[in-house]
């Protein structure tokens, strides 16, 4: 398992060309059904999705992550909806983690082809993904790839568990198995004869599992595309919901970390006496890990494992980066105005000619950048181990089970089969719990606490300081106009670090990582607009501030700059920037049909009244087009956002009310981080320390929204992140008319006041 | 030390020094309190102290006079507060995890202002941050329950007269 995960993380992150070269005979190899190994008397299970009680109460596993996105709800309506039940008539579990939960579309989303591009060569880089999805057994939330991955296998999952059951039981019936249906946990004839469940679940169990499996025509749905009510919430407004901070064990210890807010850097000196004193410690520990160095505290309680961390004495080493701000953000204005080219990863034309012979007065240059970003989740990052003869059980709210199993037996030196990862619910991700620093720290801290397990909570300040950021970008970007006023040629040069390679140090610094990343260029390089010269190129800057995922990834900062640019190519062309846009994206229907309704819904070309105006965005992510109109109004206290309207193509959407609230929430998401969100640093350290200087919106700044779902796409597009890319640039373009003001660097309360 | 929570009295024995917020999760064993900052600027460990929404994080054990009320408490013989129903009719919560505190807020909102005008909801609210930017969910749950929220009994007293 560890060697083919290592393997195999080159492969997801579409960065080795070997990875083609594997056949589809691996991807036949089946995982065991994992709940197979741990039925009670009486259980019985068809595939990993479905299990029936020894009541013959069904159970639903939905193995993915529930961080808020819902999808517990959704994976399971997938399963009940060929299944034949309602909702409310099945119970709903995360599941053991296992490698038989693969997702395979998180792989192909890494994939360094465009969603625009059907050409051979991308199909078949993605053929082979999809070969390398159940080899690779990465049980993964990210990438809003949940219900892309699940959408095939989950519905066959129900429908096979249904044609098993009612196979069996049309014989004790006597009735034909396409007239029975569920009635709790029985099944019934239309005669009213029925047949418990439990009673026949054996039976069905042992039948061969049909060669064809048909499913239901999407007009017979009756659960599939209509709101559901989620699964989660009883739990989550009573308090029961039990979160990675909340796993409560036999004979528990809590703990802390304080790790070096130098990243990187390693201990010079220390002193933990008075640590040592504070009532309630009982042990500190000194953790060189892969992913820091720093120490870590056992004790009675979390208030007293807090108080002693803030009690150790130490003199950090030193981080391998700039120290501040200015002189971080300098490397990457040097790059943008320096000689390199990067990889270019769409090359349209001749934009080296078209530039060439250009009058000056028709070319336009602006240079953008955007911040590094925390994810500051709610919950603090956490995790709970126990370190017991030779095995090691972990509780905690991942989104990578499997990953973390395979580092923690590496960090550890024990077998993965030793490693057991039970997943909680997450109390947010945006994808900072895609990573394994707080499952690593947590079981190097149960190693020291003698068979007992350990909670591990961090405080805010310690998740704000050694968060895995968004990485700061720039860009430079040109145009030249034709004399008819439309963009001849553009050049887009963005410069960030490799999140990929960043990710790839921590995980498995052994490895090296090669390629160009797509991650660099995705939101300017992929878009649906036709410009006859168009080029799009990302330079790496080496900068070893850890970096990762963060909700829309390379989207979040490609979009703003993307969006923004063309806005300012509309107002060198004195166009509106919708007509602009959808003279440019007429060759897909689909963003022009995303455009269009957007500018009826939202009134775009209704006057406003002064001291008002809106802005507008567009950007396709993760396999959906959405466009955003944001207005803004000038009050006596400052800038306030208004109303944002939204238009999502996401292909189907599955459970619309989930749908809409996804997509305000990534809006809300986006909208704060554009308004106020900075990460700067300071002798090495990161500057913020808590939601006092790292906020995000809150209910009296929030917008009005309108939110209208097109469902004209053929493909099944992402959620979860959607929301967020457009949401900036549409603020900024907002910001512009109404204010004169064209900013280009965020946050914008750099150069407006919000109230 | 006793405390009295959701109307049961509690011994604790904690340091008075330790927050309240640690107090009921770790000694007391009512996680629905959530842990977000620490310092009073997220809500996530709201509580309500004889009808005051209390940021439990920043309160001292020892300090703590009078009955304190927790997410725990808010449901009587399985039957939801109105703040509770209305949360799931809304569909409120996404991940959850500031969802304790936002409804304790609320409550404490509705049992002082039973009919709380847009503003009122903005300055009680906006002391609970949401990551998951759910808004305009509890906004709509706050003005449905204050459709179906008992009136507090000296109103009601006011009322029938
Ligand atoms: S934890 Fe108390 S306000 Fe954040
Ligand atoms: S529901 Fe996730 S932070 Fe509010």
């Amino acid at each position: 398992m560890g060697k083919i995960l290592r393997r195999t993380f080159l492969i997801g992150t579409g960065l080795v060309a070997g990875g083609l070269a594997v056949g589809y005979y691996a991807a036949s190899r089946p995982w065991p059904n994992p709940l197979e190994a741990d039925l009670a008397p009486g259980e019985e299970t068809f595939n990993p999705y479905v299990k029936i009680g020894a009541d013959g109460a069904i159970t639903i596993i939905a193995p993915r992550a529930e961080m808020g996105q819902g999808v517990h709800t959704t994976l399971a309506a997938l399963v009940a909806e060929e299944l034949g039940v309602p909702l409310s008539a099945v119970a709903v579990d995360q599941g053991p983690t296992s490698p038989a939960y693969y997702n395979l579309a998180v792989l192909e989303q890494g994939g360094p082809f465009s969603e625009l591009d059907t050409s051979l060569m991308a199909e078949t880089a993605r053929k082979a993904t999809r070969a390398f999805g159940p080899l690779a057994g990465m049980q993964i939330t990210g990438s809003s790839t949940s219900v892309r991955d699940a959408y095939d296998k989950m519905r066959q999952a129900g429908a096979v568990a249904r044609t098993l059951l009612f196979a069996a039981a049309q014989e004790r019936l006597a009735t034909p198995a396409s007239k029975l249906q569920f009635d709790g946990a029985e099944i019934v004839a239309p005669s009213g004869r029925r047949v418990g469940i439990a009673s026949i679940a054996a039976e069905a169990a042992a039948l061969p599992v049909p060669d064809e499996i048909v499913l239901k025509d999407p007009a017979d749905w009756t659960l599939l595309g209509k709101t559901q009510q989620r699964v989660d919430l009883v739990d989550k407004v009573t308090g029961a919901a039990e979160f990675g901070i909340d796993v409560d064990l036999p004979d528990m210890l809590y703990g802390t970390v304080l790790m070096n807010p130098k990243l990187g850097g390693g201990i010079e000196t220390v002193s933990t006496s008075f640590a040592e004193a504070v009532p309630g410690v009982v042990k500190i520990v000194r953790l060189e890990t892969q992913l820091g160095s720093g120490f870590g505290v056992i004790a009675e309680n979390t208030w007293a494992a807090f108080q002693a961390a803030e009690a150790i004495e130490v003199e950090w080493g030193d981080a391998p980066y700039p120290s501040n701000t200015e002189s971080i953000m300098r490397v990457f204005r040097d790059t943008i105005e320096g000689p390199w080219k990067g990889s270019a990863w769409r090359d349209d034309g001749d934009v080296d000619f078209a530039f060439g012979d250009a009058p000056p007065d028709s070319i336009f240059e602006a240079d953008y950048e955007v911040p590094f970003l925390a994810h500051a989740t709610m919950e603090p990052m956490n995790a709970t181990a126990q370190f017991a003869n030779g095995r090691l059980t972990v509780w905690a709210p991942t989104q990578a089970p499997t990953l973390i199993q395979t580092i923690l037996a590496d960090a550890i030196g024990i077998d993965s089969d030793a490693v057991t990862i039970h997943s909680t619910y997450l109390g947010g991700g945006f994808r900072r719990r895609a990573e394994a620093d707080f499952a690593l720290y947590a079981a190097e801290l149960a190693r020291e606490a003698g068979g007992r397990p350990v909670k591990v909570t961090w405080t805010r300040e310690e998740d704000m300081a050694h968060d895995v950021y968004r990485p700061a970008a720039a860009g430079r970007f040109r145009v030249r106009m034709d004399v008819n006023g439309m963009p001849d040629a553009v050049d887009m040069r963005i410069a960030t670090p490799s999140i990929l390679k960043s990710i790839g140090k921590r995980i498995f610094p052994s490895v090296p990582i090669f390629g160009p990343e797509r991650l660099l260029t995705e939101g300017a390089f992929d878009q649906p607009y036709a410009i006859p010269n168009y080029r799009v190129a990302g330079i790496e800057i080496n900068m070893p501030i850890p970096v990762g995922f963060w909700r829309s990834v390379g989207y979040s900062y490609n979009g703003f700059f993307h969006e923004c640019f063309m806005d300012e190519i509309a107002e060198r062309a004195g166009r509106d920037p919708i007509d602009l846009r959808l003279q440019l994206m007429a060759d897909y229907p689909l963003a022009v049909a995303v455009m269009e309704k957007l500018r009826d819904i939202s009134n775009w070309d209704r006057p406003l009244r002064s001291g008002k105006a809106k802005g507008v965005a567009f950007t396709m992510s993760f396999g959906s087009w959405v466009g955003e109109v944001v207005q803004v109004a000038e009050t006596q206290d400052g800038l306030v956002v208004e109303k944002v309207w939204a238009v999502a193509d996401v292909g189907r959407a599955l459970d619309p009310g989930i749908v809409r609230a996804q997509i305000e929430s990534g809006i809300v998401f986006g909208l704060s981080a554009a308004i106020g969100q900075q990460i700067t640093f300071s002798g090495g350290k990161v500057d913020q320390q808590n939601f006092y200087d790292f906020d995000a919106m809150r209910i009296d700044r929030c917008p009005k929204f309108e939110i209208e779902i097109l469902e004209n796409s053929q493909a099944l597009g992402g959620v979860g992140e959607i929301g967020t890319p457009p949401a900036a640039p549409a603020l900024a373009n907002a910001v512009r008319s109404l204010t004169g003001k064209r900013i280009r660097s965020l946050p914008l309360s750099g150069e407006v006041e919000f109230a | 030390m006793q405390l009295t929570i959701n109307g049961d009295t509690i011994d604790l024995d904690v340091d008075p020094a330790m927050p309240l917020l640690w107090a009921l999760r770790d000694a007391a064993g009512l996680k629905g309190t959530k842990f977000g900052c620490g310092v009073a600027s997220c809500g996530a460990c709201m509580v309500i102290i004889d009808g005051v929404a209390t940021f439990s994080c920043v309160t001292a054990v020892g300090d703590v006079e009078g009955e304190v009320r927790t997410i725990e408490g808010l449901a009587k013989d399985g039957v939801f507060h109105p703040v509770q129903q209305a949360w799931i009719d809304e569909q409120v919560p996404q991940c959850g995890y500031c969802q304790s505190g936002q409804i304790m807020a609320a409550v404490a909102l509705l049992e002082e202002n039973p009919q709380p005008s847009d503003a009122d909801i903005d300055t009680a609210m906006s002391g609970n941050l949401c990551r998951c930017g759910t808004y305009s969910r509890i906004r709509a749950a706050i003005k449905r329950a204050a459709t179906t929220m008992p009136l507090p009994v000296e109103d009601q007293a006011a009322s029938e007269t």
